[in-house]
């Protein structure tokens, strides 16, 4: 299975996007599943253009969480992008992973928690972790490029060695402000 | 005015999975998972009791998974109806081998028989056309379900969606387990695939 060799001369830390994808393909996953989201922007132009994963584009993020079921059912892994508002979408199809088992992994970038523009991404914000908690999933949080890295690599571990249901919350801060 | 459903739903889905050799199938809470119960437990089927909207898109990570075989997502119209924008993400997604059957009563059955969209008017095989389904069909008589058996029993050039009319009635239920967890694990080992 070819997957990306890591090369400790061109880390950067404003390259997590390639690292993620780096360790993603590491994990072996096969499918990855998104509604856009900037600042998944080049990590979703990377996986798009990898013939060996299989990319689909959500109208709305609860359709992920079952692809993804259906995907560890016929023995590939998945992975689900999207924003915080997304999130709220998600919640009883995340009943799917929760009673059935299923490895998940779901990178989620904050939006209305650093120097917001748009109220209206601050109440889902809010509402991002407490409800992700409260229908069974793991929640990880990263603040620097360095701590997203390891924390992925480790919720990748977690999700599909041990059958957890994980959502990674990328902080605003590290994706940085959007312009406007 | 459509016209009046006269299939028995326990029949219909009798004789499209009569042959129904190595295909895989995700039913939809409700009635559709009685409905592929009642035709006899298999290795091969997934059983949903809730995510609703979901069938669909799980039989789309599936097949993606598993391009060598043919993906069956059995469900009825209220489940599919909550997935609407699933049928543009499938669509888009193209999958040579998955189709979706709606066991269509036009109602709510598992909560009092409300009247659901599809029988004021809504038809779902026109909006799966427009989102760039490969086939689709409408059918209301056995002879038409064992023409559709034969038409999903052979390859085709994107997903397809059929709709079969059915009577709105509650046939006695037939219950599979409602352990996700075993029935995960009982249809990855049917795949060759090892519990973790």
């Amino acid at each position: 299975m070819h997957s990306p060799q890591p090369n400790p001369d061109t880390r950067t830390s404003d390259d997590w996007p390639s690292e993620l994808h780096r360790i993603l393909k590491a994990a072996d996953v096969r499918q990855m599943s998104y509604v856009p989201d900037a600042g998944h922007s080049q990590l979703i132009r990377m996986f798009s253009a990898d013939p060996d994963v299989t990319t689909n584009v959500l109208t709305t993020e609860e359709e992920g969480i079952a692809i993804a079921a259906g995907a560890w059912l016929g023995g590939q892994r998945s992975v689900l992008l999207m924003q915080s508002s997304g999130v709220g979408n998600c919640i009883n199809m995340l009943s799917l992973s929760a009673i059935g088992r299923f490895p998940l992994l779901m990178l989620v970038t904050m939006r209305g928690e650093w120097a917001e523009f748009n109220p209206w991404q601050v109440p889902m914000s809010r509402a991002t972790q407490p409800s992700l908690e409260a229908i069974g999933l793991k929640v990880m949080r990263a603040e620097t490029p360095d701590d997203l890295v390891e924390t992925v690599e480790s919720a990748a571990s977690l999700a599909y060695e041990s059958d957890q249901q994980i959502a990674v919350l990328i902080g605003q801060r590290l994706i940085g402000k959007k312009k406007w | 005015m459509s016209m009046q459903a006269q299939l028995d739903r326990r029949a219909a889905v009798a004789v499209l999975l009569k042959n129904r050799k190595d295909t895989l199938v995700v039913s939809g809470l409700g009635s559709p998972t009685y409905d592929l119960h009642s035709v006899g437990d298999h290795d091969g089927n997934f059983y949903l009791w809730g995510a609703m909207g979901g069938a669909a898109l799980i039989g789309l990570g599936l097949a993606q998974a598993q391009p060598g075989k043919r993906v069956l997502a059995l469900t009825g119209d209220g489940e599919q109806l909550m997935g609407l924008g699933g049928l543009a993400t499938i669509g888009v997604a193209r999958p040579r081998n998955l189709d979706i059957v709606v066991i269509d009563n036009q109602h709510f059955g598992e909560t009092g028989m409300q009247a659901s969209h599809t029988g004021r008017g809504v038809d779902l095989t026109a909006i799966a056309a427009a989102c760039g389904f490969a086939a689709t069909g409408t059918v209301r008589t056995t002879g038409e379900v064992e023409r559709l058996a034969a038409q999903i029993a052979e390859p085709a050039e994107g997903p397809r969606l059929f709709v079969i009319k059915v009577l709105a009635e509650n046939p006695p239920r037939s219950l599979p387990s409602r352990d996700a967890v075993f029935i995960k694990n009982r249809f990855r080992a049917h795949l060759g695939f090892a519990a973790a």
